[in-house]
């Protein structure tokens, strides 16, 4: 009995350690304070409104909804297209093609940065959107090539064949059959692709200009220079998105068991 | 077969794109962040006609006439103020008294009323042979300089290497502070992430799943949300400050924040799920009866455990840790965000010095240091979770 007490204990511990922190952000994006502290005077709105009227925090969100769009639509073009053309077991080098794919996954985003900067540089792409979307696609990528490559293993390659041998043309058998059936693993890469976007702070931090500052770069800054409850409510907003987001997945993985 | 090749012509055309996006904007940036930790141009651009002339110099005797010369034909044409400061404090850090001398050199080159006819009248200190050693030293478009310095290590006068001076050997202090912040978080991660995956291993139904969705809800949420949150409950008027000063176990507040103390506590909070996970994945593939199984033949839990479940399951906690480790070293945001001046690791330093003080060389140096202790731990993960996917 003991142990089994000990067990629960520490697991509750554990449990509280992993969510409590971000529980208790929560409630501060409703402060009517300034500071960001315990106990909440009483409950305003005022920090919803400064994110989405200040100018600084009102341009991060629309430049976030920016880079991020085109983020997912370069990645999972990209990582989708590579992801057929890895299944194909007579390429050369298929291993280390797709180690590569995954590598910016591994390398520190820091190094990453200060060759996007020694680089971009060069070709005038630094403090441009091109840039950031280009930065961000690189780390972004892998998710899309891990995601589609997993839904693509699970096909049943004879489908495919079935379609192919009834005298449909490549395009069409990927247009009917194998897209479809990657499609839940095509839509959780482009969430993951969005979700790695809407994070990403360190190659924002050394390849963007100040009109391409992005909601995580302003939080970067905010809780650096002035925190104040802002930094609650844009938590509170990624919250939010993070929920809504992995609902998207849940449901496209629930979408793919039911269609086996 | 003719649909044999096509199809592998179909297929490397489906891989082009990436892989040429991946080679220019991926590799190509790794490379030329590498190559600007062994480039040492900023005084060979200004000095083109000086390099031609300073190689048949015998580096011992005073400068010749036709050395003067090229050296003030080079400093009058140049025209870009930044490259000649960039050009100065290179020449400065190999020898003291080049800015003075170099920023007293070009005055007095700009007037033109009445010329000066050769460097020495300009200044004494051009008529002696260290100045002009420091010169052609410089001129070499490739240095190790950096890489050296990496590592706190640098070439004396006679070109050999030794150890930097105490004074300029900080960054093998911040590699080791880095290597130790990413053990004590590996340590901290295992202690926490080994019991809490047996845990959750051993259950089932909805116990579990509240177990693994407590890993993965901070998994997904955004890092900068988790470190903000952190940046909250450590604060002096924080959340746990406040709780241990109402529960009265302590006078007044502890410092949590901008020390050692937080990053520890943030960073094991963020990487924790990366412990978890790969030790619950290999944990689950373990058969149930094992345990009960030498529990019925007498074995003491604890023996049972070190002999059976702790073997089986290492595999999965040194995936963990190396996932944990290498994730550490990088970091940049928490340390940035919940550390002190005094818990900054080598990533922060890299940042310091590409933005703060635009020195790509030192950078560059840094970044090879970090990527390589990176690879070479990522080579070794990969061999392990390789070997794992060929034994089931």
């Amino acid at each position: 009995m003991p142990m089994k007490f000990t067990k629960f204990a520490f697991a509750s511990l554990t449990i509280l350690f992993l969510v409590a922190p971000l529980i208790a952000i929560l409630p501060l994006a409703f402060t009517s304070s300034v500071i960001l502290t315990y106990p909440i005077p009483s409950w305003s709105l005022r920090w919803f409104e400064e994110l989405f009227t200040a100018d600084a925090w009102r341009r991060a969100i629309v430049n976030s909804f920016i880079i991020g769009t085109g983020t997912t639509l370069l990645a999972t073009v990209l990582g989708t297209a590579a992801s057929l053309g890895l299944r194909n077991r007579l390429i050369f080098f298929r291993g280390t093609i797709r180690t590569l794919f995954l590598l910016p996954m591994v390398v520190p985003a820091v190094v990453l940065g200060v060759g996007m900067q020694v680089l971009l540089g060069g070709f005038g792409l630094t403090n441009s959107y091109a840039g950031v979307i280009i930065a961000h696609t690189v780390v972004a990528v892998p998710f899309v090539v891990v995601s589609v490559s997993g839904a693509l293993a699970g096909i049943d390659r004879r489908v495919e064949l079935a379609a192919e041998s009834l005298g449909a043309s490549p395009i069409t058998v990927f247009r009917r059959v194998t897209l479809p059936l990657a499609m839940p693993g095509v839509l959780s890469g482009a969430v993951l692709a969005f979700a790695t976007s809407l994070d990403e702070v360190v190659l924002t931090l050394f390849v963007a200009g100040p009109n391409q500052r992005t909601l995580a770069r302003q939080m970067f800054s905010s809780i650096r220079e002035n925190i104040s409850p802002a930094i609650a409510a844009a938590a509170f907003l990624f919250i939010t998105v993070t929920v809504v987001i992995g609902l998207i997945v849940i449901l496209s993985n629930v979408m793919r068991a039911r269609r086996r | 077969m003719s649909a044999g090749p096509s199809r592998t012509g179909r297929s490397l055309l489906l891989l082009a794109p990436l892989l040429i996006f991946l080679v220019g904007f991926f590799v190509w940036p790794l490379f030329s962040m590498m190559s600007q930790s062994v480039s040492d141009t900023a005084v060979l651009r200004l000095l083109p006609r000086s390099a031609e002339v300073l190689p048949d110099w015998d580096r011992a005797s005073p400068p010749t006439p036709a050395m003067q010369a090229a050296l003030m034909e080079d400093l009058k044409a140049v025209d870009d103020d930044q490259a000649l400061g960039d050009m100065v404090r290179r020449l400065n850090s190999a020898r003291s008294g080049f800015r003075t001398l170099m920023s007293k050199t070009t005055s007095a080159l700009d007037d033109t009323a009445n010329p000066p006819v050769d460097l020495v009248s300009i200044d004494d200190r051009w008529g002696r042979p260290e100045f002009w050693l420091a010169i052609a030293d410089a001129l070499s478009p490739l240095t190790d300089r950096n890489l050296l310095a990496a590592v706190d290590l640098g070439r004396n006068a006679s070109g050999d290497i030794e150890h930097l001076p105490a004074e300029q050997s900080v960054n093998g202090v911040i590699l080791l502070r880095t290597f130790w912040i990413a053990g004590l978080v590996t340590i901290a991660c295992a202690c926490i992430g080994y019991p809490y995956a047996i845990i959750a291993a051993s259950l089932s139904g909805w116990k579990r799943d509240v177990m693994l969705g407590a890993v993965l809800l901070p998994l997904w949420t955004s890092l900068l949300v988790r470190t903000a949150a952190w940046f909250i409950l450590l604060q002096e008027q924080g959340l746990i400050n406040d709780a241990l000063q109402t529960l009265g176990l302590i006078d007044g507040p502890l410092p949590l924040i901008f020390n050692r103390t937080g990053v520890i506590i943030a960073m094991t909070h963020v990487l924790l799920p990366f412990m978890v996970l790969p030790i619950y994945s290999v944990l689950i593939t373990i058969p149930k009866n094992l345990m009960p199984a030498a529990a019925s033949l007498g074995a003491h839990p604890i023996r049972a455990f070190l002999r059976v479940l702790l073997p089986l399951s290492l595999r999965g906690v040194a995936s963990g840790s190396l996932l944990v480790f290498i994730s550490a070293i990088g970091y940049y945001i928490t340390p940035a965000l919940i550390g002190g001046p005094g818990d900054q690791m080598i990533s922060s330093i890299i940042a310091f010095y590409a933005i703060g003080s635009a020195n790509w060389g030192m950078a560059g140096a840094l970044g090879v240091v970090l990527l390589i202790a990176t690879l070479l731990l990522y080579s070794v993960y990969a061999r392990l979770s390789a070997e794992e996917a060929e034994r089931y």
